[in-house]
């Protein structure tokens, strides 16, 4: 009993996680039917930012602990944003009106240059991110624990997802967001600003993969310009799990895999751990292509 | 047309650079390892000890009158990689013996190239035992995971007093799988059993859910034959989880970075390894000196282990004067009680190595000698 409660623990952190960045996956492909495959660097480059942001802070000043910590994540979502923002002003927005193929393959072509790139200027060795928190370790019975960083990843999590809840669904920015979703021509043509609309959403999908990346170099302290590469596959997988464009479906979709994955690992092997992400993947687009909370609409990709 | 001469002369230049000059009075000695990624201090300590080996060697003259040089390849920790970097060495650089691999993966990527094109190889520190198989230029100057397998069950069980373990080992790789099996015959055979044996993939940075279900089995140890990065990484979640079991390992774990990676964590834990620093032999200390002054750090038993295959190479290239690739395969298979910085290195019929390991326990960001074990 206390080893399924463990899992589950492990499970849900892990699954928090991937919500965070599959959300970025959902909100791009939301606005512009466009499955952005350089999220998984922009996770990367938040984990990197969080890191120097550290480390600048800890050689400058003698801040306290939680305002150390808030600045690293801060700063993390901030050069993931810009990572982000970079990357649809010089790379996406020229191609807005190009045959999807050629925006498809520009993405892949951001991944890559972001991953190298990265091990040009980090180095390609893994860097250890360091203990931004005091671990304390909670007993939950059973022989489970759950720990400081865990407990912090679903706070995290959870409020970053209410406030683009909010976002979304609350706000004139977020009507407007949804309406690009409808259609972007007739967004443009009622007067929407279709470009800053594009622009924020990718500000806000960067900056939630920023934060993933500080969560997950907290709970996995090792990261290289390479990281990104599963984590972003299985936020995609997710992201598509759930219903691609659906927010509230992404989290659900993240869990999920967080929960199987760790049940996997945990019951049979790690052998078949990443293995079953992939499994999922190809069983929702046979079963049932549009995921879980997601519409049906015939997709031209 | 002056486009067409100007192609031309960019073609001649590129292949007069492509084919550098060959200086006579070098001998070119080549190195290949993980010089960048998850084990990226295997691959630097290793070059670095021989980069110490070959400087001494040119400060005493050189190998009959010539000057040894070092051409070293990265791979960045990729089977692959490895590879590609023995056959650049031999058909490109011509070397005339290549030193390494650390991970036994590595060297059984890069050991038959070195064996089809007849170039000695020796690696100084891959104890998998397939690795000298894979032909009669292939020489190793370290122990072999049989050996250290035993050790490290004896020690479990005569030393610690342990009867129950657990097992988690990296399936990707050769040398914890090998080192894994060869732990498990010693320690059923003392009567031990292995409780739980779970698996992880290099590269994998959440281990917690073989943690938690090797936590509800109580054993008194776990045994993680892995490489340091992971290893840092396994001890952290295990003590996460209230797993406080003392944690065992092999030379895989010998890196600066484990304690930076583990931290506190790595309490109670123990790993068998090719040497230690506190040896007081005078040339271990010797050698200690030279490479602190020359690097600024502690060497590991990697930068002693690549010190060593060096000096083993040079001994054998001082008896030629004429370098003949045969000849050179002769007089390293002759090496005998060559009194190393890793202990004393006698080449047996298989063309390894046998000799001591050490017991090593990590406490307060260094390792402390626990014991030694002779074969």
């Amino acid at each position: 009993m206390g080893e399924l409660l463990q899992h589950t623990v492990n499970g849900l952190a892990l699954g928090s996680i991937y919500a965070l960045v599959a959300l970025g996956y959902t909100m791009v492909f939301g606005v512009l039917s466009l499955i952005n495959f350089a999220h998984g660097e922009i996770f990367m480059m938040g984990a990197f930012a969080g890191l120097y942001t550290h480390r600048y802070v800890m050689s400058h000043f003698a801040a306290p602990q939680w305002i150390l910590s808030l600045l690293v994540l801060v700063g993390a979502m901030l050069g993931s944003a810009i990572v982000g923002l970079i990357i649809e002003k010089f790379a996406y927005r020229p191609l807005r009106k190009s045959p999807r193929i050629n925006i498809l393959i520009t993405a892949i072509g951001a991944s890559l240059f972001l991953q190298y790139g990265g091990q040009l200027v980090f180095g390609a060795s893994p860097q250890f991110f360091p203990d931004i928190f005091t671990k304390t370790t909670f007993n939950l019975g059973g022989g489970a624990t759950i720990d400081s960083n865990q407990i912090l990843i679903f706070i995290v999590a959870i409020v970053l997802m209410a406030m683009l809840q909010f976002l979304v669904f609350k706000t004139q920015f977020g009507r407007a967001m949804r309406a690009i979703s409808h259609s972007l021509e007739t967004s443009s043509v009622i007067g929407i600003n279709v470009n800053k609309i594009i622009m924020i959403t990718f500000i806000i999908g960067s900056s939630l993969a920023g934060a993933a990346g500080v969560l997950y170099g907290v709970a996995y302290p090792k990261i290289d310009p390479i990281m990104g590469l599963m984590p972003g596959l299985k936020a995609f997988v997710a992201a598509v799990l759930g219903g691609i464009g659906n927010i509230t479906g992404a989290v659900i979709g993240a869990l999920i895999l967080g929960l199987s994955e760790t049940y996997v690992a945990g019951y049979l092997s790690s052998t078949y751990r990443d293995a079953l992400a992939f499994i999922i993947l190809i069983l929702v687009l046979l079963l049932r292509p549009s995921g879980i909370l997601g519409t049906k609409k015939i997709e031209k990709v | 047309m002056l486009r067409k001469l100007m192609g031309a002369f960019v073609l001649t230049s590129l292949v007069l650079v492509g084919c550098s000059k060959k200086d006579d009075n070098v001998i070119l000695i080549g190195n290949f390892g993980s010089m960048t990624g998850s084990e990226a201090t295997f691959g630097t300590s290793t070059r670095d000890g021989i980069l110490l080996a070959l400087e001494e060697a040119n400060n005493e003259g050189g190998v009959n009158g010539k000057r040894l040089e070092l051409k070293a390849y990265d791979n960045q920790g990729k089977p692959e990689e490895a590879r590609l970097n023995v056959e650049k060495l031999i058909n490109e650089d011509k070397v005339v013996a290549v030193l390494g691999e650390v991970a036994s993966t590595r060297s059984l990527a890069g050991a038959p190239v070195a064996q089809q094109n007849k170039v000695p190889m020796i690696t100084p520190s891959s104890t998998n035992p397939e690795v000298t198989k894979k032909g009669d230029y292939i020489f190793r100057t370290c122990f072999i995971d049989p050996f250290q397998g035993k050790v490290m069950a004896t020690f479990a069980v005569n030393t610690l007093k342990f009867k129950k373990a657990a097992i988690l080992r990296d399936s990707k790789s050769d040398y914890s799988m090998g080192l894994a099996n060869f732990f498990t015959d010693t320690f059923t055979s003392l009567g031990g059993v292995i409780v739980a044996d779970e698996k992880y993939v290099s590269g994998d940075v959440d281990f917690k859910a073989q943690l938690t279900s090797l936590k509800s089995k109580k054993v008194d140890f776990i045994y993680i034959p892995g490489y340091y990065t992971e290893v840092g990484l396994i001890a952290r979640q295990a003590r996460d989880l209230g797993l406080n079991q003392p944690l065992l390992g092999g030379d895989g774990w010998d890196s600066p970075k484990l304690v930076e990676i583990g931290g506190a964590a790595l309490k109670d834990a123990y790993f068998s390894n090719h040497y230690t620093a506190e040896d007081p032999r005078p040339e271990v200390q010797k050698f200690i000196e030279n490479y602190k002054k020359k690097f600024n750090i502690v060497p590991d038993g990697l930068a002693a282990a690549g010190y060593d295959a060096a000096k083993i190479l040079i001994n054998a290239l001082k008896t030629l004067p004429i370098i003949d690739m045969a000849k050179l395969r002769d007089a390293i298979a002759a090496t005998r009680d060559y009194l190393g910085v890793t202990g004393k290195i006698t080449l047996n019929a298989n063309r390894d190595a046998e000799k001591s390991a050490v017991v090593l326990k990590v406490a307060d960001g260094t390792f402390k000698y626990v014991e030694t074990v002779n074969p």
